[in-house]
């Protein structure tokens, strides 16, 4: 049984690009760690303890860099553990934060991390050593040709289009447009999208999110500190997480207890996090949804799974402006989303960053009014990790199981 | 050199590690079935699953997968790609991916479909839907690793 009720007390991030020249990896760790306990008015001495959040580290190239870090975060002498889930590690790494605060353990904990996805030039060829020697790794299995997958039977099961993908592309440029700190960002079309060169059927090169480098980090408080340190926190009103068999292969077909085509991991984890955080009727409570989408085609699944409408009605609801940050029944990725910035090892934690922001009001100029609850979800490995958080401006009680 | 200069020096680095990677049992026996031009799927009496890529123990039910069942030469696509696109250390485009649920068996299987002509990448992945027959075509002399066979369309 959870003793404490936990909050984002501050919540930020560096701004993201394909290159940091000016920086190393764990200055820019410590930017993110800097500006969030500025941003929660803490200093060093009033963390408890340290959740570094990174993911493969072939990416940037220093293995486990996590403990390069350590000092930088400011993670000398406390507690401090590394979470790593693949794409989730973000949400993972915010959700053992909350543990370690609802478990009446700490009061403060600081969640940290920073990636640089190009520091090597192919993303892909790293992606690909996740997949064993023996039945897999040889048939080119990489983030990008497994999601396509996964997408190519969600059009046959739904029947979704590509221009209908290429529409979520759109948005999400648009959206990112008000937020400083996105990687991808500005007008482009849905021509623009559809003439891109094609990467793996559905994909075009603009289906598919940057390699971004950059950091993120989160505050986060049990109810006592809340109080002293915040106006108007976020709480932490649910987590779940769910992980699936790495076989992508088990997902599909009349045998299979889960949908590949419908990441429905992501279904089973937002329910449980609706019931902690006192959520019966998602579309109507929840205002705001900042989804782990590095590819076009997963919003409309996760969506879908989120309980905003019936499965394969999303991508109509899309096309009538469903999901607009301005006149949608619910703003999707009001930042941009990861489609538009994707620093791997911290992506999940800047979805929690702008969910939080919404919630705190410090979303600068994509604020949304009226934010009482907002929805931030995280997935990973082979399609197989999958984190929801849910975040809220006011608590409920402390969760009664775990 | 002047501070500007410094500023966007970069330092090379490359890693390079050789793996063994020990079989084991049961994909030692997948292996010696694909010698002789077989697909040996794990089964699991107490469930009815039978398992591809083979499996020691049963998912669902946690006893063990004791039995082996040969896998059609036939089965249907459940997903598919066709990859148009360079990546390092990965097969040159274009090329085309799928799992497969295999006859006798209830799990899908990734691997190449060759055969296909993929310079028109629409019509080719309308030749891919799920629910498309395909058909296991074997090396003619297989060595035991998971690429002794592909994939072609069974029609």
């Amino acid at each position: 049984m959870a003793k404490d009720i936990v909050a984002v007390i501050g919540a930020a991030q560096t701004k993201f690009k394909t290159h940091y020249a000016d920086k190393t990896y764990i200055e820019l760790a410590q930017d993110a760690a800097k500006l969030a306990m500025d941003e929660a008015g803490v200093t060093p001495d009033e963390i408890d303890a340290v959740v570094f959040s990174m993911a493969p580290t072939q990416f940037m190239g220093v293995n486990d860099c996590d403990r390069w870090a350590t000092s930088h975060v400011w993670g000398a002498g406390k507690p401090y553990m590394r979470i790593h889930a693949g794409g989730a590690t973000g949400g993972s790494a915010l959700q053992a934060g909350y543990v370690h605060i609802a478990s009446g353990v700490y009061r403060t904990v600081l969640v940290v991390g920073a990636d640089r996805v190009a520091e090597t030039p192919d993303a892909q060829h790293i992606l690909n050593l996740i997949w064993d020697r023996f039945y897999e790794h040889d048939f080119a299995l990489n983030t990008v040709t497994m999601t396509a997958l996964a997408a190519q039977r969600y059009m046959a099961r739904y029947g979704a289009t590509e221009e209908q993908f290429a529409r979520v592309v759109v948005r999400g440029r648009k959206n990112a447009m008000g937020n400083p700190y996105a990687h991808l960002k500005g007008a482009i079309t849905v021509d623009d999208v559809m003439n891109s060169p094609r990467v793996a059927y559905p994909y075009k090169r603009f289906d598919i999110c940057p390699r971004s480098s950059g950091a993120a980090a989160v505050v986060l408080s049990n109810l006592d500190v809340a109080k002293q340190k915040c106006a108007r926190p976020a709480f932490v009103n649910g987590v779940s997480a769910i992980t699936h068999s790495v076989f992508m292969g088990d997902r599909m077909g009349v045998y299979s207890e889960t949908e590949f085509a419908d990441h429905d991991g992501e279904h089973i984890a937002a329910y449980e996090a609706y019931r902690q955080a006192g959520i019966t009727d998602p579309a109507s409570q929840i205002q705001v949804a900042e989804l782990y989408d590095p590819f076009s085609t997963f919003q409309f699944p996760i969506v879908e799974g989120l309980g905003f409408c019936g499965r394969g009605r999303a991508a109509a609801i899309s096309d009538e402006g469903g999901w607009d940050m301005v006149g949608g029944q619910v703003a999707v990725n009001p930042s941009g989303g990861t489609l538009c910035t994707n620093p791997i090892g911290v992506t999940g934690l800047v979805r929690i960053v702008d969910a939080a922001n919404q919630i705190m009001g410090k979303a600068g100029q994509n604020q949304l009014p009226g934010v009482h609850n907002a929805v931030a979800t995280a997935a990973g490995g082979s399609t197989q990790f999958f984190t929801v958080t849910m975040l809220g401006d006011d608590h409920v009680a402390p969760r009664t199981n775990v | 050199m002047s501070a500007a200069a410094a500023i966007d020096d970069v330092i090379h680095g490359e890693w390079h590690v050789r793996y063994n990677y020990s079989v084991g049992k049961v994909a030692g026996h997948f292996f010696e079935g694909l010698k002789q031009k077989k697909i040996l799927a794990s089964f699991a009496p107490s469930s009815g699953i039978a398992y591809l890529p083979p499996r020691a123990y049963c998912e669902r039910s946690f006893e063990p997968c004791d039995g082996w069942v040969e896998a059609g030469h036939q089965g249907i696509i459940e997903a598919a790609t066709i990859v148009t696109a360079a990546f390092e250390n990965l097969p040159p485009p274009p090329y085309a991916i799928a799992y497969v649920r295999l006859d006798n068996v209830s799990t899908a299987l990734v691997n190449f479909v060759r055969g296909l002509d993929l310079s028109d990448v629409p019509a080719a992945a309308s030749k891919l839907k799920p629910g498309t027959k395909v058909k296991v075509v074997f090396k003619d002399t297989p060595e035991g690793r998971i690429t002794d066979f592909h994939y072609e369309l069974a029609e």
